[in-house]
C-alpha cells in the first residue's frame, strides 16, 4: 500500500512538472465551453444581403429599411440588374438577394398584390432557409402593421412554455456534452496514451519486474487523471453556472456520482486502448476515430440523435457519452431523481466491467 | 536543393512502410465521411408529441388527425386528462405536450378566439425552436380548415397581399449533405495534414535520429520542408478521394475548377501544416504535441463557421477568425465546390491564407534549433 | 607538434545549464589524426563536451575552434567538417541498410557515382553484401553500431566524434569496432571519443579523465600508468577518483 501511494505520487509529479500539459489539461475545459457558451449560437445576426429594387418606391424603401433594421441582416450593395446576383453570390460574402418587381408599391395599390423574390444563397442550407423565413415574416409584419385595426376571425391563439430552459440558452445543451468530451479525453486518451508511451520507451518493463504488483502500476497511472478528470467536471459545472446560468436542479451527489461513474468508464477505456495499441501513434489514432469524434458527433451532443439515420441511431447505443449525456442532463436541468437514470446508470456500469474484462484478459495473455 | 530530395525519398519510404498508416490514409476518409455527413444534420425529421385532450370535440379531433397526418409529428398517445404529462417529458418520452383546454371549441365559437397549450422540452433550445416552429405553422393551417369549414372561405385574405417567393440558389432542395460534406472533408484533411506531419517530426526527436541530422549540413528549411511535403501530398490524396466520395454517396455537385480547389487547398495546408510542425518543434513528446494541436484543432473548427454561421458570432469572435485558417478554408470550399467560385471571386481569401502559410512556415523554420 | 596540427583548440571552455556548471573551464588540445578519449563516470560532464564540440550545444564562454573553425559563430560550417555518432547509433530502423547509406550519403552532398562505389566498398568491408536490403531494424546490435559508425564518415569528415560508441556491446564486439577505428584513425581522421569503458580508453593515443565537470588528467595512456603506478587504465581512475575525495 505504502508503494502503490508513493508510485502514485511520483505519476503525479511527473503530470504536473510539464505547465504545458497542465495549462491543456485546464485549459481545454475552459476554453472549450466559452467557446459554445458565446461562439455557437443558432440566431441569425448581420447576415449581409443584397437587394435589387427595380420600383425604387416608398413601399419598398420602406421594408428595406424595415429589413436593414431588423438586426437580421445588413446591407452589402445595392444591385442594378439579375447579372449581377450570381457574380455577389460567387464572392462568397452575401447570403441573400431580395429582388423587388418594378411598380411594386403601384400593384400592390392597383391589383392588391406585389410579388417580391427572396434568393438565398443554399450552399448553408440551413442558414437559407432560416433567412429566407425571417425575410418573408418581417415583410408580412409590415403588411399587417398597415392593417392593424383589421379583425381576424376564428383565431386559434397557441401558447408556449419551453421547459427546463426558457430563454433557449444554448450552453444548456454544451455543458453536458462538453464534460462528456473532455472527460473521455483526459481520462480515455491521455491514460492510454501515457501507459503506451511507457511500453514504446520500454520503461514499462522496469515497472513491471519491480515489486510492484500490476494491477497497482495500473492504479498508480490512473488515479491522477481520475482526479483532474473530477476538477475539470467540477470546474464545468461551476462555469457553466456562474457564466452561462446553467443550474443544478438535481441532487449534487446524485451528478457527481453519475460524473465519477463515467470517469471509471472513461478510464477502463483508456485501459483497453493501451493493451491494444503497439504505439503512442496508434493509440492517438483509435482515440481520436474510437472515442473523440464518435463523443462529438454519436452522442446528442451536438446534433440530436433522433434525426440520424437509424443505423447510426442503433451505433449511438454503445457510445459511453450518449447515456452521460443523458443522465448528465435528467439531473441537472430537469432535476430528477435515480429513479429516472437507473438504466443510464446501469448501462455505464455494464460498460465499464466489460471493459475492465477484456483489458485484463488480454494483459494476462501478454504477459503469459 | 539536392538534399531535400534524399530527405523527401526517406519520409516517402517511411511512410509508405508504416502499416499503420494506412487505415488513416484510406479507412479515415470513408468512415467519416458516411458517419459525420449523416450523423451531423440540423434538419429536425420527427418530435414526439404527447396529446392531452381535455375538450375531446370535433374540433380538437381534427387537430389531432392533423398532427397524425404530418409525417413530422409523432403521436406517442392521446389522453383526457393531464395526470403524468410533465413525466413524460422528465423521463424523454416526449418532446412536446399539447394541451387542449376543455371548452375548446365552444370558445372558439362563441369568442370567435381560443388558446391551446404546448409544453416544449427545451434544454436544446434550437430543437426546440423549430419544433414549435413546426407546430405553430401546423396549427395556423388548422386555423384555416376551421374558418374554411366553418365560414366557407377557403382562405383568410387581407386586403392586400405581398407574395414573397423563396428561392434556393446552388442547392434548390436544401440537402444537408451538400454544406456538409466540403465541411467534413477541410477537417479531415487538416486532421491528416496538421497531426501527421506534427508527430512524425517529434517522434524523431523521441528516438534520437534527430540528433543524428543535427549534426549534418542541413538546411533548417530543408528539413520542414522535407516533413510536410510528404504530408501535404497525402493530404491531397485524401481530399481527392474524399471527394469522390461525396460524389458517389451524396451526390455532391462540382461546379468548380478542381485545380482551383488544389491550389487553395494547398495554400492552406502549408498554414496548418507550418502551425502543427511550429508545436512540434517547440516540444518534446508526442503527448505534448497531440495536446496542444488538438487545443488549437478544436478552437479553429469550432469557430470555422461550419456550425454556426461566422455572423452571428460575437464581434470579438469574428476579429479573432482572421486568425483561423480553417475560417477562409470553409468559406472557400463551399464557394468552389457548390458555385463555381474561381481565385479572383476569392482574392481575398487566397492571398490571407497565403500569408498565414509563408508566416507559419517561417516561424516553424525558425523556431526550430538544431542544437538540443 | 605545430599549431597548424592542431584540429581541436578549447580554452576555458564553460557550459552551464541555469545554476548547474556542467563544464568548468575545459582547455586542452587535440591534433591531427589521434584518437583522443574522454573518460569519466556518467554525469562527469563528457556528453555535454562533446555536444559542444559538434555544435549540437551552445556554449556559455570560453573559446572553441573546430577544424580551424569558431564554435560560436561557424557551427553550421563545422557541421559540414565532422562525423558524429551518438550512443543510440541513430540510424533509420525502418529503412533498409542500402536506404541509410543512401540518405546520408545525400545529405553530405556526395554525387550518386561516388556513393555507389562508396557503397559497395563499405558493405564488402562490414560484411553487411547480403543484408543490405535488410531493415536496420533486424540488425544484430555490432552491426547497427559498425554501421553507424561508417556512416558517420562517408563523407571524409576531417574529424568524428563518438560519444559513447560501445554502450551495451559485448568486448568481443567493441574489439572489432575499435579496428574500424583504427583505421579511419590511420587514413587521417582524427577521432574524439567519450567512454566509460576501461578497457576502451587503452586503446586511446591520449585520454582527458573528467570529473565533476573538470579535466582531472591529461597524457597518454603509458604516461598516466607511470604517474599514478597503476597497472591498468582502471587503477589510474580508483587512484585518480580517490585523490579527488
Amino acid at each position: 500500500m505504502k508503494q502503490l501511494l508513493g508510485f502514485i505520487r511520483k505519476e503525479f509529479r511527473h503530470i504536473f512538472r510539464d505547465p504545458r500539459t497542465m495549462i491543456i489539461l485546464f485549459g481545454i475545459p475552459i476554453v472549450q465551453l466559452l467557446l459554445f457558451g458565446y461562439v455557437i449560437t443558432t440566431e441569425i445576426k448581420d447576415a449581409r444581403i443584397a437587394i435589387l429594387d427595380k420600383s425604387h418606391d416608398e413601399v419598398t424603401r420602406e421594408i428595406t429599411h424595415k429589413l436593414l433594421s431588423s438586426g437580421y441582416f445588413k446591407l452589402d450593395a445595392m444591385l442594378d440588374n439579375e447579372g449581377q446576383i450570381d457574380n455577389i453570390f460567387r464572392q462568397g460574402n452575401v447570403k441573400e438577394v431580395v429582388v423587388f418587381q418594378d411598380d411594386f408599391g403601384k400593384r400592390l395599390k392597383r391589383d392588391g398584390q406585389a410579388n417580391v423574390q427572396v434568393i438565398a444563397d443554399a450552399s448553408d442550407p440551413n442558414t437559407a432557409q432560416l433567412l429566407s423565413n425571417y425575410t418573408n415574416a418581417i415583410v408580412q409584419d409590415y403588411l399587417q402593421k398597415k392593417f392593424v385595426n383589421y379583425k381576424i376571425p376564428l383565431e386559434i391563439k397557441p401558447q408556449v412554455r419551453m421547459l427546463f430552459n426558457e430563454s433557449l440558452v444554448g450552453a444548456f445543451m454544451y455543458v453536458p456534452g462538453t464534460m462528456a468530451l473532455i472527460l473521455i479525453i483526459i481520462s480515455a486518451m491521455m491514460t492510454s496514451i501515457t501507459i503506451v508511451r511507457e511500453k514504446e520507451m520500454g520503461t514499462m518493463e522496469i515497472l513491471l519486474v519491480s515489486p510492484l504488483k500490476s494491477h497497482h502500476i495500473i492504479i498508480g497511472k490512473v488515479t491522477p487523471y481520475l482526479i483532474l478528470s473530477v476538477i475539470n467536471a467540477v470546474t464545468i459545472v461551476i462555469l457553466g453556472n456562474l457564466v452561462f446560468g446553467v443550474p443544478v436542479r438535481g441532487s449534487l451527489i446524485l451528478l457527481m456520482f453519475v460524473v465519477i461513474l463515467y470517469i471509471m468508464l472513461a478510464l477502463s477505456l483508456g485501459i483497453l486502448i493501451s493493451t491494444i495499441a503497439a504505439s503512442q501513434f496508434s493509440a492517438m489514432f483509435v482515440s481520436i476515430m474510437a472515442l473523440m469524434l464518435p463523443t462529438m458527433l454519436l452522442s446528442g451532443f451536438i446534433y440530436p440523435i433522433d434525426n440520424m439515420p437509424v443505423v447510426l441511431q442503433v451505433l449511438s447505443n454503445i457510445m459511453p457519452a450518449r447515456w452521460f449525456i443523458e443522465a448528465v442532463k435528467a439531473v441537472m436541468l430537469k432535476g430528477v431523481g435515480a429513479g429516472y437514470i437507473w438504466k443510464q446508470l446501469l448501462i455505464m456500469a455494464g460498460m465499464t466491467i466489460f471493459f475492465l474484462g477484456i483489458s485484463v484478459k488480454k494483459f494476462k495473455l501478454r504477459l503469459e | 536543393m539536392k538534399i531535400l530530395r534524399y530527405l523527401l525519398q526517406k519520409e516517402f519510404i517511411q511512410i509508405l512502410r508504416n502499416k499503420s498508416m494506412w487505415p488513416v490514409i484510406f479507412v479515415m476518409p470513408i468512415v467519416q465521411m458516411l458517419i459525420l455527413v449523416n450523423a451531423a444534420t440540423l434538419e429536425l425529421k420527427k418530435a414526439d408529441v404527447y396529446i392531452v385532450d381535455q375538450d375531446m370535440s370535433d374540433a380538437s379531433r381534427q387537430l389531432v388527425n392533423k398532427l397524425e397526418g404530418n409525417p413530422f409529428f409523432n403521436v406517442t398517445s392521446i389522453t383526457d386528462a393531464d395526470f403524468n404529462a410533465d413525466d413524460q417529458l422528465l423521463h424523454g418520452k416526449a418532446n412536446v405536450v399539447l394541451d387542449v383546454p376543455q371548452n375548446f371549441e365552444r370558445d372558439l365559437k362563441r369568442n370567435n378566439s381560443a388558446s391551446l397549450q404546448l409544453r416544449v422540452d427545451a434544454i436544446n433550445g434550437m430543437a426546440a425552436e423549430l419544433t414549435w416552429s413546426y407546430m405553430n405553422s401546423l396549427i395556423r393551417s388548422y386555423n384555416n380548415n376551421i374558418r374554411a369549414n366553418w365560414m366557407g372561405i377557403s382562405k383568410f385574405d387581407p386586403p392586400q397581399k405581398i407574395v414573397v417567393s423563396q428561392r434556393y440558389w446552388y442547392n434548390p432542395t436544401l440537402i444537408y449533405a451538400f454544406y456538409m460534406a466540403p465541411g467534413v472533408l477541410v477537417i479531415l484533411v487538416t486532421l491528416i495534414g496538421m497531426f501527421l506531419s506534427a508527430v512524425n517530426l517529434v517522434r524523431e526527436k523521441e528516438i534520437g535520429t534527430m540528433e543524428q541530422l543535427n549534426v549534418t549540413p542541413i538546411k533548417k528549411y530543408q528539413f520542414i520542408a522535407a516533413k510536410m511535403i510528404p504530408f501535404l501530398v497525402i493530404a491531397l490524396l485524401v481530399l481527392s478521394f474524399g471527394l469522390l466520395i461525396a460524389k458517389l454517396v451524396f451526390n455532391l455537385p462540382f461546379r468548380g475548377n478542381i485545380f482551383v480547389l488544389y491550389g487553395f487547398t494547398t495554400v492552406f495546408l502549408l498554414g496548418v501544416m507550418g502551425l502543427g510542425l511550429l508545436i512540434s518543434v517547440v516540444s518534446d513528446t508526442q503527448q505534448q504535441v497531440f495536446f496542444v494541436s488538438y487545443f488549437f484543432l478544436l478552437v479553429f473548427i469550432l469557430m470555422s463557421g461550419l456550425f454556426t454561421p461566422v455572423e452571428s458570432m460575437p464581434k470579438w469572435a469574428q476579429w479573432l477568425d482572421h486568425l483561423n485558417p480553417l475560417y477562409y478554408m470553409m468559406k472557400v470550399i463551399r464557394n468552389v465546390v457548390l458555385k463555381g467560385s474561381g481565385f479572383f471571386d476569392l482574392k481575398y481569401e487566397f492571398l490571407s491564407m497565403l500569408g498565414y502559410g509563408v508566416a507559419m512556415f517561417s516561424l516553424a523554420v525558425m523556431r526550430y534549433r538544431k542544437t538540443a | 607538434m605545430e599549431n597548424e596540427d592542431i584540429v581541436i583548440r578549447v580554452r576555458d571552455l564553460v557550459k552551464k545549464f541555469g545554476q548547474f556548471v556542467a563544464d568548468d573551464h575545459l582547455s586542452f588540445d587535440v591534433y591531427k589524426g589521434e584518437i583522443f578519449g574522454f573518460l569519466g563516470a556518467n554525469g562527469a560532464g563528457k556528453t555535454t563536451a562533446i555536444r559542444m564540440l559538434c555544435g549540437l550545444l551552445e556554449p556559455t564562454s570560453g573559446e572553441l575552434t573546430v577544424a580551424g573553425l569558431d564554435g560560436f559563430k561557424q557551427r553550421e560550417a563545422i557541421k559540414r567538417r565532422i562525423g558524429y555518432m551518438s550512443q543510440k547509433f541513430s540510424l533509420y530502423e525502418d529503412l533498409t541498410v542500402n536506404e541509410n547509406i543512401r540518405l546520408f550519403a545525400g545529405i553530405y552532398g556526395i554525387p550518386t557515382r561516388i556513393r555507389k562505389e562508396k557503397t559497395e566498398e563499405l558493405l564488402e568491408k562490414l560484411e553487411l553484401t547480403s543484408a543490405r536490403k535488410k531493415l536496420v531494424r533486424d540488425l544484430p546490435l555490432g552491426w547497427k553500431q559498425k554501421l553507424a559508425f561508417s556512416l558517420a564518415i562517408i563523407h571524409d569528415p576531417s574529424i568524428v566524434f563518438l560519444d559513447e560508441p560501445s554502450g551495451g556491446v559485448d568486448p568481443v564486439t567493441r574489439r572489432r569496432f575499435w579496428d574500424l577505428i583504427y583505421e579511419a584513425a590511420h587514413e587521417g581522421i582524427t577521432v574524439f571519443v567519450t567512454t566509460h569503458y576501461m578497457d576502451e580508453a587503452e586503446y586511446c593515443d591520449r585520454v582527458a579523465i573528467m570529473s565533476a565537470g573538470k579535466i582531472v588528467a591529461l597524457d597518454t595512456p603509458e604516461a598516466l600508468k607511470k604517474e599514478w603506478d597503476a597497472t591498468s587504465m582502471d587503477g589510474v581512475f580508483l587512484k585518480l577518483a580517490r585523490s579527488n575525495e
